[in-house]
């Protein structure tokens, strides 16, 4: 029981901080947050095929009892995808901040030097 | 096996193999690779009509992949609807190919050929696939094809947009895992028909964590289909785009509309028990509002790039008012306006490039600019463009609109699709009538001369979208029957279950 509770809340936990810096306004915390979010639903995904201890995937002679292996399987593709979708993101956020001078998602105004000395949450 | 057996895994085959092989031939001889596109998209267009004409008697073709048994290994599934979407995706591509030909888009990036291709082997892959969990991998690589198309050209306001693009369908993907995730654990497959077979097992205990799952699946198509409020991303994204590449993502929002139509009705459908259509009453109203909003851009649209992305959202929007009826009537004649809808889309982006490659400063902005040459020329295409996608005849969108209309009066509530349609019919001839006087009619002051005319071979993409939608209301007879047969095809999923889940002798 308090294995499932640990994993639930950890997805919970990181979906959480998740939304919250995707919703941020600055491309870097966009992307963390992202991040976040991938990394709860390829936890997610890990667990629908049933919180299993200490049981293997694949066949072995002195084992009776087997997790899916599926599941990992489908992990393993996306955090595949993920983790070239970031890789993208990431690069593609710098270009922007380079060549528009402004790391907001969707302020093309906010120059970025105004960014450290006020507070972060003023929108113009 | 003859080679006739591996057909439905060619469409995604070979533009597997083309892109490499543009990519290598890119850097030393450039018309290699045009020619290796060029091919590959023929090729493309020629495989999916054999594959319509075998599967147009109603036979439902099932190719297993490395030949593992249906439930267990990934299977691709090519019925009516599918061979739909493969000739509608190859005759989309030749068109959006031969116009960034022609205008030379393709020179103004590296990997346009070799992107142009991935994009077209994911958009083949997501119309044929089976299974869920690679219709999600196949989404994947049409949509990390469709980021570096539209970032082709590059310039601060391709990549601002790029970066929401890029955001929103991440989130979308997470979303569509989370779903998958959800459905595997409650249904212990990933085969659209077997888990169509599974749901009405799930015990009532979980029937909650069902409906979640197809709420989510369908938050996610949606998203792709651009619905009202998930529609945000779309305006930006494809006026930015180069033009071309544009006309190409005309399909895109039809891929959240296939799976839609694809997914609902298999695993949700009649036998699913208490999830039985779950995402049905959300879809509607969604679907109108779409509408309206859609065609409300298009009246107050500034340029003709952002007129052509707001029609593409109500033309989606309509479709889906169609397919939310779940009846055969209802999804035939939306699936024969979804093939319409799709051409037009993409003859608005091309005209509105032509018109814009003459202009000079003035680009497509909806303002008067110069009186170039030729301007009745392009005149007359953009009106022709603009009367298939608001639908007045004689073009197929007129047609397409007329079945919509017929066939909803079955549906409770069809006062509102009907209000709804002719209403944002009236506002889009509106907004057309508004940028096409103000480009083609009036002249600007301070306008000067306007820019040498390129040569007039840029016309061709768009005349041939044009001409493939005088086609479409031509052959309006034959194409609608085919529809109306693909759309009972669809929504009797035991006969693909039939199909798909074969037992096989040892």
């Amino acid at each position: 029981m308090s294995y499932e509770f640990l994993v639930a809340s950890a997805i919970g936990v990181l979906v959480a901080g998740g939304i919250y810096l995707a919703l941020r306004a600055r491309t870097f915390q966009v992307v963390l947050g992202l991040t976040l979010i991938s990394h709860a639903v390829n936890l997610f995904l890990f667990a629908s095929g049933r919180l299993e201890l200490g049981r293997p995937p694949i066949w072995d002679k002195t084992v009776s009892e087997y997790t899916d292996p599926l599941p990992q399987a489908l992990v393993l593709t996306a955090i595949v995808i993920t983790f070239g979708m970031t890789a993208f993101v990431v690069i593609l956020s710098l270009r922007s901040f380079l060549e528009t001078g402004s790391d907001h998602v969707d302020g093309d105004t906010v120059p970025c030097d105004a960014q450290d000395g006020l507070a972060e949450d003023e929108e113009p | 096996m003859s080679l006739l057996d591996h057909l439905p895994i060619l469409p995604v085959a070979i533009p597997a193999l083309a892109a490499p092989l543009a990519l290598l031939a890119m850097r030393r001889r450039r018309a290699l690779a045009v020619g290796i596109a060029v091919l590959s998209c023929l090729v493309q267009l020629g495989l999916a009509l054999v594959l319509m004409a075998r599967v147009s008697g109603g036979a439902i073709l099932a190719y297993a992949l490395g030949d593992w048994p249906a439930p267990f290994g990934i299977v691709l599934v090519a019925d009516r609807l599918a061979a739909l979407m493969l000739v509608l995706t190859s005759v989309l591509a030749l068109i959006a190919l031969v116009h960034a030909l022609v205008t030379g888009a393709d020179r103004k990036g590296w990997h346009f050929h070799p992107l142009f291709q991935f994009q077209l082997m994911g958009l083949n892959g997501a119309f044929l696939t089976g299974d869920l969990f690679n219709l999600f991998v196949f989404f994947e690589v049409l949509l990390i094809a469709s980021y570096g198309l539209m970032l082709h050209g590059q310039g601060p306001a391709r990549l601002k947009a790029g970066v929401q693009y890029v955001v929103v369908n991440l989130v979308g993907s997470a979303l569509f895992l989370i779903a998958l995730g959800m459905l595997y654990a409650l249904t212990g497959t990933l085969n659209m028909a077997d888990m169509g077979l599974r749901v009405a097992a799930v015990p009532a205990a979980d029937q909650g964590m069902l409906r979640i799952a197809a709420l989510l699946l369908t938050s996610v198509f949606a998203i792709k289909a651009a619905l009202v409020p998930l529609h945000l991303w779309l305006p930006r994204t494809y006026a930015v785009s180069t033009p071309a590449v544009a006309a190409l993502f005309a399909i895109l929002t039809k891929v959240g509309v296939y799976s839609l139509i694809r997914v609902v009705p298999q695993v949700f459908g009649e036998g699913a028990g208490a999830a039985a259509w779950v995402p049905a009453p959300w879809l509607y109203p969604a679907a109108l509002a779409s509408a309206v909003v859609g065609f409300a851009g298009v009246f107050v649209a500034r340029s003709l790039s952002e007129q052509a992305a707001y029609a593409v959202i109500g033309s989606t929007a309509t479709l889906l008012v169609a397919v939310a009826g779940w009846s055969a009537q209802t999804l035939g004649a939306g699936l024969y306006y979804l093939a319409h809808s799709t051409l037009a889309g993409a003859a608005l982006f091309l005209v509105a490039d032509v018109a814009a490659r003459r202009r000079g400063s003035f680009g497509d902005a909806a303002i008067a600019g110069p009186a170039f040459p030729g301007r009745g020329m392009v005149a007359l295409m953009f009106m022709a463009a603009a009367i298939a996608a608001t639908g007045l005849p004689p073009l197929s969108g007129f047609i397409g609109k007329l079945l919509i209309l017929m066939s909803v009066t079955t549906q409770p509530d069809w006062g509102w699709a009907w209000g709804v349609i002719l209403g944002t019919t009236l506002i889009g001839v509106i907004g057309f009538a508004r940028t096409g006087s103000a480009v083609f009619w009036k002249v600007g002051e301070g306008a000067g001369a306007p820019p040498a005319p390129p040569s007039r071979a840029d016309m061709i993409a768009p005349a041939l979208a044009l001409a493939l939608l005088a086609a479409l209301s031509v052959g309006a007879g034959a194409a609608s029957d085919y529809t109306k047969a693909a759309a009972a095809q669809v929504l009797d999923p035991a006969q693909t279950a039939a199909a798909v889940l074969v037992e096989r002798a040892p």
